[in-house]
């Protein structure tokens, strides 16, 4: 089931991300590295092993390298940098033995894009119908949703700065890419004529 | 839009979701046991309730769940939503086909509408 | 003399700012925070336009939203004209072209005009009941006639330029105007900390308060209080404050969409801003603040450009400084127009009042007129207008206590400041489906039982005094947010209440009189009148004949002077007679708003493969199959695509062709029960595959019908890798997971999506093994270690694969697995391997030339949604042991096991060279009587460069019983004659498959 090993360097759909960048105009979209990613689906009691899988559906583990996103009652989105991938089947095969259970490698299926800045809640409002303030969409929050005409999943990580990754098909990338950007531009400030 | 509560993720846009039909319809342990009549009827037809109709709802783009709702076709308001497999606290309620529910008017030519 | 019409002082304008912009070529002075209107006004021009029907002179009627007349084209520049802009919202800004309407030479002498003299002619109904005959006259000279001389503005013809964007929002509270109601109720909810979005149309927040010279609110000037008030709410972070935006549908669940104008005001265009911008607002609640539109009174000629409602004076006076007239006459039924008129009076004119009312009836504001010295008349009507493109004085008459009219009087004048009462803006909350109720009190419908978590406040709700309509608001926003707190504010009492008239009485020939109720659609009371007399009794029949209440204003203006009239004919009350649905949009919206970003390459995912690129780069052409862009052909240096696709046939049953089938759906099927998933989704049995080994799946619905085809191979016991049809990948997969999770929890199954992490490389042709083997690692390719229909992992290029055996065109074949991110390194691999060996890359041209050439089905093209297994000739595959699977208990229905079904076969014509139009229809005799027997049609056809001939795929009638027989199919010229044969017509014996 599983082939996770990469040495064939990766063609990205987006290019490799450029060094990293300070959001500008209070806002950056940026395509992420070649990262690895699993399917995990489980079913029955989720008794913690080395995973974190009994959080609360629309929730998010751990930070922006290594995470594990329960999107449904036994779905979980998992992702890790690239060279870790072989480590995170063994010890989930590990971990799983004995359960039914499935862990499919998507590394190549997902594309990650990075949102970040003081208008990225706004930027993603223009494609995704869903309450991205505080109270309803907390940093630590992951679910899979819309953007645009393209299904997405949407996790906000924990920062300084407002933080999200959006991941959606390979496909789909350069239509989720171009939405973003088209929405970068048009969340921009325009000067209000104050009121007297 | 409507807001439909999905059970696992609460309330979300209807564009996350795709409706299912008639709920309730379970499918025959053993299909070749029935009649060609039964089997048409289970098939194809279905209930097209003016009031409150138990309905197969699927967050497609969300959870990938599907479960089962209660709506009022008239108001498009939920009473409830609840798992694939239960049923609804509130059936007493589900309209049946033969007998039309009341309908709230909002006005009188909308209703002639 | 610039702005003649301007007063010396006062006013929201900024007189330090003037600005220019041009009307029908002329250059118009105004001042920054004027609308077109205004500045119109400033400078004397009333005459703005030409109505829809008799293209009589018209006028500005109103100051705001509702203006029925004064529509005009705004040019932007090149794909920036925008026909149809009511004047009294366009902002005036440097720059602007604007342009008058519906006229022909001019605005002032316009041949059109005709029309009015013909008016006993255009009655209502007059389309219907006059171009009834002939009928076939109507495409080619009625209507288009019709369309050019009746009409508005014209369409745009250049695409729009400009970029739109779209935001979801979410708040608690969701107020809609902010004039005193919706300011009130916006600072009580923003005090609870809760989200709160204030939006209002205009460009300035404020209402009724932004001309408001002489009120008092919380014991200070109204306007003082709207700028403290303004200062708090913008200072709240839980506040958007939204000027120019205009909630204009309300849907289900509190979702409502408003539309902002962000940049149309600004000289620059804004840059790189959206123009508009779609909000769609989810509110936890809503509250209703869009106040109230003032009704005109139904008198002869009361459209004469002067002619306006008597609010709008106060409007244009005190806010924008610029008086409509030097001589205005305020003609009312009620108490608003005296405000209006001492306004006026105060800002410089020369004022008359004239009021329907008798004296008794009124309160204390004739006399208030009287003490500041404007003359009053009480008990006396309007009896008409006189002018032509501009009013120059209003024909008034005493009525007394028992309806008899007195001695007629003409005040001359150059403006008509008229007021027949207000009615509710309840639009929003009768799009949310809340119920109207009518109040005698108010004549009005107003606000009843809510549908939805809304509430409605102030003018909105039919309440107009000032201290109410606060008082309401910071209830109403407090509510919403589910607080207690109540602060009342004090004001200024304000002179309501006014006395119906449906149409002003008069003593003139009723068949003269030229009074206009709808003013955007040129309907006379007479013309309602005379459509309840024909018969048309419900109102929303009297509103599509007479068109009263049409187009872009929706009779916002005329809705409650209609119903009256209508009642009045019928001898029924309002509320017997009821109101016209109200539907979205509650002012007109652009495509653009509401179409956003979609457009160009964000209008629809286009999806593409890893090799999508490198098919760019060598030539490919792309044909759309769903939302992907898939190569077609190839074409070398004058090819076309015959030439092309002819080659590439070739190639590939002589050599070795390379294709890319990323696009192939793909699931990950995983669990101890995999196989009896299998087993019930599919037709074929699945227990006994072993692993390593691939079969041709076929999947129905539960109708019986195919729904999708595909290889599966078993990885291991518990994994299949299923593929299936490139636009069927998401309807399969949602396809399973309704049965698992529906009906079957009881199997331990999970179905992953893997379509994007495998790319597929087809390499088919006698040289593809040759051409991989110098590239793959850990698997012997050898026919007896890897037999057609096997697949083995290993690596190819380094890279891990999932190695297929199969074939799609019947050469031996394999379909090469990789992860996507190095598919595109494999490929060019394989073409450098391959080049010894001829190898060409091939398009889904020729993919499915090829397999027409051996029989294959395509899903969608060979079926269509009503053809069962044994219809295609695959009753074979049907696992006879298996007691039950999706769609088994269908395939014994009546009329699927019933003679006469339409059989996939082949159609050889007898001309090799006539290729079949797919699609076409077939006959046993065409010399049979019309209409005739048809036997099915043909599904694909092709040119085969293999076979040197055309080849043909057909369903017809029980057509495995007409082996040889001489079908008739149709062309564009008639008829060709073809042989049926069996659907394959290359290597029957499928030899070649198994090299």
């Amino acid at each position: 089931m599983l082939e996770v090993r990469y040495r064939t360097a990766r063609t990205l759909p987006l290019g490799r991300p450029v060094a990293p960048a300070l959001p500008r105009g209070g806002i950056l979209i940026q395509p992420a590295e070649a990262e690895a990613r699993f399917s995990l689906r489980l079913r029955g009691p989720l008794s913690p092993g080395g995973f974190p899988l009994d959080r609360p559906i629309n929730t998010v583990t751990g930070d922006d390298r290594r995470w594990v996103a329960r999107l449904g009652p036994d779905e979980w989105l998992i992702g890790m940098p690239e060279g870790e991938a072989d480590l995170l089947a063994e010890a989930a095969a590990a971990d799983l033995r004995g359960r039914a259970h499935s862990l499919v490698d998507i590394s190549h299926r997902n594309v990650g894009i990075d949102v970040t800045g003081a208008l990225a809640a706004d930027v993603l409002n223009a494609g995704c119908p869903l309450d991205l303030g505080d109270a309803a969409f907390p940093p630590g929050s992951a679910t899979r949703t819309l953007l645009g005409k393209a299904e997405i999943v949407l996790i906000r990580h924990a920062g300084a700065v407002p933080s999200y990754r959006v991941e959606c098909w390979r496909s789909f990338a350069t239509y989720v890419h171009g939405f973003l950007q088209e929405a970068a531009i048009a969340a921009q400030p325009v000067e209000r004529v104050p009121a007297r | 839009m409507l807001l439909i509560a999905c059970p696992h993720c609460g309330n979300r846009p209807e564009t996350e979701f795709r409706c299912g039909g008639q709920a309730h319809i379970v499918r025959p342990v053993d299909p070749a046991a029935l009649d060609d009549q039964s089997w048409s009827e289970h098939l194809f037809v279905r209930s097209n309730p003016r009031g409150v109709h138990a309905e197969r709802w699927c967050h497609s783009h969300g959870c990938g769940r599907w479960f089962n709702a209660l709506r009022d076709t008239v108001s498009d308001r939920f009473l409830e939503t609840y798992p694939a497999g239960a049923q609804p606290t509130r059936s007493s309620e589900i309209t049946s086909p033969e007998v039309p529910a009341t309908v709230t008017q909002s006005t009188v030519t909308q209703a002639r509408a | 003399m610039a702005q003649p019409f301007r007063t010396s002082r006062g006013g929201r304008i900024d007189r330090a700012r003037p600005i220019r912009f041009s009307f029908n070529g002329r250059t118009v002075e105004g001042y920054h925070g004027d609308t077109v209107a205004s500045a119109l006004l400033a400078n004397g021009i009333h005459l703005v336009g030409r109505s829809f029907k008799y293209h009589r002179p018209r006028g500005i009627l109103s100051h705001g939203p509702d203006e029925p007349s004064a529509l005009l084209s705004v040019d932007r520049g090149p794909g920036r004209v925008d026909p149809n802009n009511r004047a009294s919202v366009v902002e005036a800004r440097d720059g602007l072209k604007t342009l008058s309407q519906n006229h022909w030479p001019s605005l002032e002498v316009d041949v059109g005009e005709v029309n009015d003299l013909l008016s006993p002619v255009f009655v209502a109904g007059f389309y219907y009941k006059t171009f009834m005959w002939p009928r076939k006259f109507w495409d080619k000279v009625y209507e288009p006639v019709i369309r050019a001389a009746a009409g508005l503005g014209k369409a745009p013809v250049a695409a729009d330029p400009d970029r739109y964007a779209n935001r979801h929002a979410h708040c608690d509270v969701l107020v809609v105007g902010a004039g005193p109601a919706g300011l009130a109720a916006a600072l009580a909810a923003a005090r609870t900390g809760k989200r709160v979005i204030l939006a209002d149309e205009g460009p300035e927040p404020g209402g009724s308060l932004l001309h408001d010279l002489t009120s008092q609110v919380d014991g200070r000037p109204a306007a003082v209080w709207l700028a403290e008030t303004l200062t708090d709410l913008d200072a709240r972070e839980n506040v958007i404050l939204l000027p120019r935006t205009t909630a204009f549908g309300y849907y289900n669940h509190n979702h409502v969409a408003l539309a902002e104008r962000v940049t149309d005001h600004l000289p620059a265009g804004g840059g790189q801003a959206p123009r508009e911008r779609l909000w769609q607002v989810r509110a936890g609640e809503v509250v209703l603040a869009g106040g109230a539109h003032e009704r005109p009174l139904v008198f002869s000629d009361n459209d004469r450009p002067g002619v306006m409602l008597a609010e709008s004076v106060r409007v244009f006076a005190n806010r924008y400084g610029v008086l409509p007239g030097r001589r205005i006459v305020f003609a009312t039924t009620g108490a608003s127009a005296y405000r209006a008129a001492l306004d006026a009076k105060a800002a410089g004119a020369e004022v008359t009042l004239v009021d329907l009312r008798l004296e008794a009836d009124c309160g204390a504001e004739p006399a208030e007129l009287r003490a500041a010295g404007i003359e009053v008349l009480t008990g006396h009507t309007v009896l008409g207008a006189k002018g032509r493109k501009r009013v120059t004085g209003l024909v008034v008459a005493p009525i007394g206590p028992e309806g008899r009219i007195g001695a007629s009087r003409l005040l001359s004048c150059d403006c008509v400041g008229m007021s027949g009462g207000w009615t509710p803006a309840v639009h929003l909350f009768s799009q949310s489906r809340g119920k109207l109720v009518y109040e005698p009190g108010l004549d009005a419908f107003v606000p009843g039982t809510s549908a939805q978590a809304e509430r409605s406040a102030g003018a909105a709700k039919g309440t107009y005094d000032l201290a109410a309509c606060l008082a309401e608001g910071d209830a109403a926003g407090a509510e919403a947010a589910g607080s207690q707190e109540r602060r009342a504010l004090a004001a200024t009492p304000t002179a309501t209440g006014f006395q119906p008239a449906r149409v002003m009485p008069t003593n003139a020939d009723p068949t003269k009189v030229r009074a206009f109720v709808d003013f955007q659609n040129d309907v006379t009371a007479k013309d309602i009148k005379l459509a309840v007399r024909e018969g048309f009794h419900s109102i929303e029949h009297v509103k599509r004949y007479t068109t009263t209440g049409m187009a872009t204003d929706q009779g916002k203006t005329s809705n409650m002077n209609a119903l009256g009239i209508v009642a009045g004919q019928l001898d029924k009350t309002l509320p017997g007679v009821g109101t016209t649905t109200f539907r979205p949009p509650y002012t007109p919206v652009t495509f653009g708003t509401l179409v956003g970003p979609a457009r160009h390459a964000l209008f629809d995912p286009i999806r593409t493969t890893p090799i999508h690129g490198w098919a760019e780069a060598h030539g490919a052409l792309f044909e759309n199959v769903a939302l992907w862009r898939r190569a077609w052909y190839f074409p070398k240096p004058g090819e076309d695509l015959h030439a092309a696709v002819a080659r590439e046939c070739k190639a590939v049953r002589e050599g070795v062709g390379i294709f890319d089938a990323s696009t192939l759906g793909k699931i990950e099927i995983v669990g101890p029960d995999a196989a009896e998933f299998m087993n019930r989704m599919y037709i074929n049995p699945w227990a006994k595959l072993e692993p390593g080994r691939c079969r041709y799946g076929l999947m129905l619905k539960e109708d019986g019908y195919i729904l999708d085809d595909g290889v599966v191979a078993r990885v291991s016991p518990e994994c299949f890798h299923v593929t299936t049809t490139t636009g069927g990948a998401a309807r399969v997969l949602a396809h399973m997971e309704d049965y698992l999770q529906t009906e079957w929890h009881d199997l331990d199954v999970f179905l992953t999506s893997t379509t994007e992490q495998w790319a597929v490389i087809a390499l088919q042709g006698p040289k593809a093994r040759a051409v991989i083997e110098p590239l793959v690692d850990g698997i012997d390719l050898s026919p007896q270690a890897f037999p057609h229909m096997a697949m083995r992992s290993g690596t190819i290029c380094g890279v891990p694969t999932r190695l297929f055996r199969v074939s799609f065109t019947g050469e031996l074949g394999f379909e090469i697995n990789v992860p996507s991110d190095q598919a595109l390194a494999v490929w060019e691999a394989i073409m450098e391997a391959g080049r010894p060996h001829g190898i060409t890359p091939y398009g889904t041209e020729t993919m499915h030339v090829l397999r027409a050439e051996k029989g294959y089905i395509i899903v969608g093209q060979e079926t269509d949604g009503t053809v069962t297994p044994d219809d295609v000739g695959l009753a074979g595959m049907i696992a006879k042991a298996k007691k039950d699977f999706v769609g088994k208990r269908s395939l014994a229905r009546p009329d699927v096991v019933a003679k006469g079904r339409k059989q996939l076969i082949g159609l050889v014509t007898d001309d090799p060279k006539v290729v079949l139009d797919e699609g076409a229809q077939i006959v046993a005799d065409p010399g049979q009587p019309i209409p005739m027997r048809m036997l099915g049609h043909v599904t694909s056809s092709y040119w085969s460069a293999n076979c040197n001939r055309s080849i043909a795929l057909a369903l017809v009638a029980d057509g495995r019983d007409l082996m040889g027989r001489t079908l008739h199919v149709t062309t564009p010229d008639g008829f060709t004659t073809a042989t049926v044969a069996e659907p394959v017509f290359l290597d029957p014996k499928g030899e070649r498959i198994n090299a």
